[in-house]
């Protein structure tokens, strides 16, 4: 149970600190990273909620978001850096 | 029997696929793909009038772990709205892109959304929602930035970044509620949901998300440049329809999920930030140099009138006085998103046809443009809340309420907002009426009026005079 | 669905539909629009006429359609709606064939017919709105319909008034929509009852009504155009001619007079209303904007301006009548609102012909206009005569009964009211028709448009005066005829105080 604990409460951590970073810096990247983090640790709070015990088989459920998750990440994260791109291209010009 | 909750999702994102793959014929597929799925979503609609709450879970597996669809009146009612005005879009953008080279890229996303929303509007369990709600994110965005310059994708990249802050917020409210229940099923949780800090918390994070892209005041900072630079009938859609759709959310949350009783004090909160919505967005919208851009503004504060209504039905003792006013709030979002549609529309048109839509400079339009200064002069009459607009029906519900719940701020505001509605909207209209010359380079074809000709009466006299149609079918299910 | 439950919306939409269909005109298509506008306007009379008869056999009209649970669209016809009814009805016809004669040849006639009907329409609504909330529907659509006539030339000063007219009209459609839900919330649906249905609420709750009371005069005051609200009027002067004439005789300050009326007798009652101490305040707010209007009236030296000023003075003899207590004030007020809007919507008609024919737009041009135009110059005098209260021209009855009714309600300064303003009418008006008869006339006119043939200007120009001024002519002479306006006026004065 505590580990559970732990692994939830490190998981709130990264995303208070993704916010923290997310709401101070300008640039994309960070930004970016930032939502990144955040998302990670959300990702981490899920995996710690399906822990059931050192005998018990995990909870597949929060297993089963935290892959669509990472999908949707990765396509958001995709598109800003698309954009981002496009918007260095237009400026340059 | 077919299922026709399916039905309102597969079908756009089927055109969408084949609008991919046959990018020469995108535009064929996609109004075809329009019709057909407003076909399916009336069929949906009419089923849930008749029959009552509808419910499906795909590939049969039931909740917590399948996929559920589910449809309410509540529901049926957005997504008779949505559907409508999606094909107007449809048949306007045909128009508006015709096969230019935006076409390709325009079809797919714009498919793409409207599946989303639907979804949206359908999905049975929190993370569903937040899928759908991502994807709705991700297809607007990329919408947003169509035109590709850097106003606009400045614009988009800022929507983008405000969206995903959101969405993330709102998942980590979904995972403290699994957390705590074990289950992201609607029906389920709002039975297993007690008062206490993780309640708490996951709901003030799911709507704080969900504010951010609902543009609540002060929270809106993205919507003016995303909803101003993008194409008419884009703008169209993420004005009408897409904060829309996270407002629909925020409801279902307060008012489907929690017992409100415990959360007077932060309803109280979501009123004031709405009043400052109507208050400030209104004002800015008066101040506007250009056309669409108090379009915007005009969104932000009728946003800020749907959250007003959320203090007074925290109070309200659940019966027929509640059930009054969560339908005038319902009427009140069918309205403005209709009305706003339109209004981008027209916008669009005098775009084209001025080469630009500076407001200073668009006189003599109702010389030059009539169909179009009447669907604008329409559309007003229900963003200012004017009879026989069902805005006015919605409007004096929510004035009644308030005055009945003593909360004389609330009237001062409502009445404030609508003089300053009345006041941004004649700025135009009185400048369509001068006769300064205005060099407007096109004649219109009558057939492209008619999408927002139909939104602007839909909204003006359809849902004022059939307005009561409304409240048979929220009588269906959903929140109470 | 018999004809008694459609009869009510037939007439709002007889007006209604043609002005819809006319929208969508081409600008040439002159036929087409002149026989819409007609037919329009000959089916709405003869529904009108058909619902006076209905009424006469004491059958029920009532239209009824919901909007919401507990609010509902209600157009009901009873003796006091009829009296607005029959009134906008006559003038709309009248007035129709005016403005073809007067628009002739220029643009955005469409556009103008269009909205022309829809105001109209809202007028008939008003004056069927059977309860508190169709009256508000009905009244903020006038604002809307007349908006785009007041703007019509698209000259800044017209775009500049008609803005004028916008901010008022709509700050006294928000106090208008404030009170009525505030008294709906207080009261529950509120329906147009003869002698009211308020005093039945317990006494706590007057202090409310007292304020609710000045909200919904206050909404009112606005298109009555009481002082201090009055300032639109003027600068509303910028429409054409026709839509001026509309304006002042029959749809928007006749819209906020009827208000007053219904609210009073229909909401309060008038006892009630007296009871409450609101009666005495109207009747000073109306006796200040009778000798205020009156005042700058003569100041004035455009004719349309002086019979501004003059409308904002006259309109308020009905508020005033319905302000003093008792059946005979109340019947001076009533018959001034049919009496003011023909005489008013004569002087119009006259004011657009002299401007339209000669160009004469002051009053120093009018010297010797009788000879070159006198029938209209007769009409205008028949008018002038009646406003002042001379005798036989209707106005006199009007003036009359609102005498002996300040003395029946005791409110002797309101006789003094009445002559400081019959005195200072005269001042306005004489100076016009004396230098109009007596005066030579010029050896050219400002800007002769319409040179001198058979007749002295346009047929369609001369005709609806002459009607309209026997008609201000007949009322007076034979006011006692049974069936006629005064007889009505009676009929209702005697239910709104159970006699």
């Amino acid at each position: 149970m505590i580990t559970a604990l732990l692994y939830t409460a490190a998981g709130l951590l990264l995303f208070c600190l993704g916010l923290w970073s997310f709401l101070m810096h300008r640039p994309l990247l960070r930004k970016l990273i930032a939502l990144n983090v955040m998302g990670s640790g959300v990702f981490l709070v899920f995996v710690a909620l399906a822990y059931r015990g050192p005998e018990g088989a995990p909870d597949p459920v929060p297993h089963a978001l935290v892959l669509t998750g990472i999908v949707v990440a990765v396509s958001a994260t995709a598109l800003a850096l698309a954009l981002g791109r496009r918007l260095e291209e237009a400026e340059r010009d | 029997m077919i299922d026709t909750l399916a039905l309102a999702i597969t079908l756009p994102l089927l055109g969408a696929l084949a609008a991919v793959a046959r990018p020469r014929a995108a535009r064929a597929i996609g109004l075809i793909t329009a019709l057909v799925t407003t076909a399916g979503v009336a069929a949906l609609v009419i089923e849930v009038a008749q029959f009552g709450l509808r419910r499906t879970d795909l590939g049969g597996w039931g909740a917590p772990l399948g996929i559920a669809l589910q449809a309410d009146g509540l529901a049926a009612a957005l997504l008779a709205m949505t559907n409508l005005v999606a094909l107007a879009v449809s048949l306007y953008a045909s128009d508006y892109f015709g096969d230019g080279p935006i076409r390709r890229h325009f079809w797919p996303l714009w498919l793409l959304l409207w599946a989303a929303l639907n979804g949206l509007f359908l999905a049975a369990d929190l993370f569903n929602i937040y899928v759908a709600l991502e994807l709705v994110g991700l297809a607007a965005v990329a919408l947003a930035a169509l035109t590709g310059t850097r106003e606009a994708l400045t614009a988009s990249l800022r929507y983008l970044l405000a969206s995903l802050l959101g969405a993330i917020t709102y998942l980590l409210g979904v995972a403290l509620l699994y957390a705590a229940h074990g289950t992201l099923d609607l029906g389920q949780l709002a039975n297993a949901i007690a008062e206490g800090p993780v309640a708490w918390t996951a709901l003030v994070l799911m709507t704080g998300g969900l504010s951010i892209k609902a543009a609540l005041w002060p929270m809106h900072f993205w919507l003016p440049p995303a909803h101003g630079n993008a194409p008419a009938p884009v703008s169209a859609a993420l004005s009408a329809l897409v904060v829309k759709a996270a407002f629909y959310l925020v409801l279902r949350l307060w008012f489907g999920l929690y017992d409100t009783a415990a959360t007077l004090a932060a309803a109280h909160f979501l009123g004031f930030l709405g009043a400052g919505a109507v208050l400030w967005g209104s004002w800015q919208a008066l101040r506007a140099e250009r056309l669409k851009r108090m379009a915007a503004y005009s969104t932000v504060a009728q946003m800020g009138y749907l959250f007003l209504f959320f203090p007074l039905l925290a109070a309200a003792e659940p019966g027929a006085a509640r059930e009054d006013l969560l339908a005038a709030l319902v009427l009140f979002a069918l309205s403005h998103g209709f009305a706003k549609a339109a209004l981008f529309l027209a916008a669009g048109h005098i775009q084209q046809c001025a080469g630009h839509d500076r407001i200073a400079e668009l006189s003599g339009t109702a010389q030059r443009l009539p169909a179009t200064t009447f669907v604008i002069a329409l559309a007003s009459v229900t963003l200012i809340g004017l009879p026989p607009s069902g805005a006015f029906t919605a409007k004096w519900l929510l004035l009644s309420g308030a005055i009945a719940a003593g909360q004389w701020w609330g009237v001062l505001v409502v009445l404030a907002g609508t003089l300053l509605a009345a006041a941004y909207s004649f700025r135009l209209l009185g400048r369509a009426f001068g006769f300064e010359p205005t060099p407007y380079r096109c004649i219109t074809a009558v057939h492209t009026e008619v999408p927002a000709l139909a939104l602007a009466l839909t909204a003006t006299l359809g849902l004022g005079l059939a307005g009561d149609a409304l409240w048979t079918l929220l009588q269906v299910g959903g929140p109470r | 669905m018999t004809l008694t439950a459609w009869l009510p919306a037939l007439i709002v939409l007889s007006s209604a539909i043609p002005g819809l269909v006319i929208f969508f005109l081409k600008e040439e298509q002159v036929a087409a629009r002149t026989l819409l506008n007609m037919a329009g306007a000959t089916v709405k009379l003869l529904l009108v006429g058909l619902l006076i008869l209905g009424i006469q056999d004491h059958q029920v009209f009532e239209s009824r359609l919901a909007l919401a649970p507990g609010l509902e669209l209600v157009l009901h016809a009873d003796a006091l709606s009829v009296l607005l009814v029959a009134l906008s009805s006559g003038l709309w016809f009248v007035t129709t064939i005016y403005a073809i004669g007067y628009l002739e040849g220029s643009p955005y006639r469409s556009r103008f017919f269009g909205f022309f009907s829809l105001c109209v329409s809202a007028t008939v609504g008003i004056a069927l709105a059977g309860n508190l909330i169709t009256f508000v529907i009905f009244y903020e659509i006038l604002t809307l319909t007349t908006y785009p006539l007041v703007a019509h030339r698209g000259t800044p000063q017209a775009t500049r008034g008609a803005r004028i007219y916008l901010a008022y009209t709509m700050i006294g459609g928000v106090l208008l929509l404030a009170g009525a839900v505030w008294l709906q919330v207080l009261a529950g649906p509120v329906d147009f009852i003869e002698r009211g249905m308020l005093a039945a609420l317990p006494v706590e709750r007057f202090g409310q009504l007292q304020a609710i009371f000045f909200l919904l005069i206050a909404g009112l005051g606005v298109k009555a155009a009481l002082v201090p609200l009055h300032g639109w009027l003027p600068q509303a002067m910028v429409a054409p001619a026709p839509v001026s004439a509309l304006l002042h005789a029959v749809a928007v300050v006749k819209a906020g007079a009827f208000g007053i009326v219904r609210i009073v007798y229909d909401v309060y009652g008038v006892e009630f209303a007296q009871a409450l101490g609101l009666l005495t305040i109207l009747a000073v707010l109306a006796s200040i904007t009778i000798v205020y209007g009156s005042v700058l009236a003569l100041l004035q030296d455009g004719i349309k301006k002086r019979l501004a000023y003059s409308t904002v003075s006259q309109v308020s003899y009905i508020a005033l009548g319905t302000a003093l207590f008792g059946p005979l004030g109340t019947i001076g007020g009533l018959v001034h609102l049919v009496h003011q809007g023909l005489m008013k919507i004569t002087l119009f008609f006259g004011a657009g012909n002299y401007a339209e024919t000669l160009g004469i737009h002051k009053v120093a041009d009018l010297d010797g206009v009788g000879r070159r135009m006198p029938w209209t110059t007769l009409a205008f005098t028949i008018g002038a005569l009646g406003m002042i209260g001379i005798p036989p021209v209707a106005g006199f009855i009007s003036k009359w009964y609102l005498g002996i009714g300040a003395l029946k309600a005791e409110m002797d300064w309101a006789i003094l009211i009445l002559a400081v303003s019959s005195l200072l009418n005269a001042a306005y008006f004489l100076p016009l028709l004396y230098r109009a008869w007596f005066r030579d006339p010029p050896a050219a006119w400002p800007k002769e448009s319409i040179p001198r043939g058979a007749l002295e200007t346009r047929a369609s120009l001369l005709v609806p005066p002459l009607i309209t001024a026997a008609l201000a002519l007949a009322l007076g002479l034979f006011a006692a005829a049974p069936f006629g306006v005064l007889e009505w006026c009676r009929l209702i004065a005697a239910r709104e105080y159970g006699l």
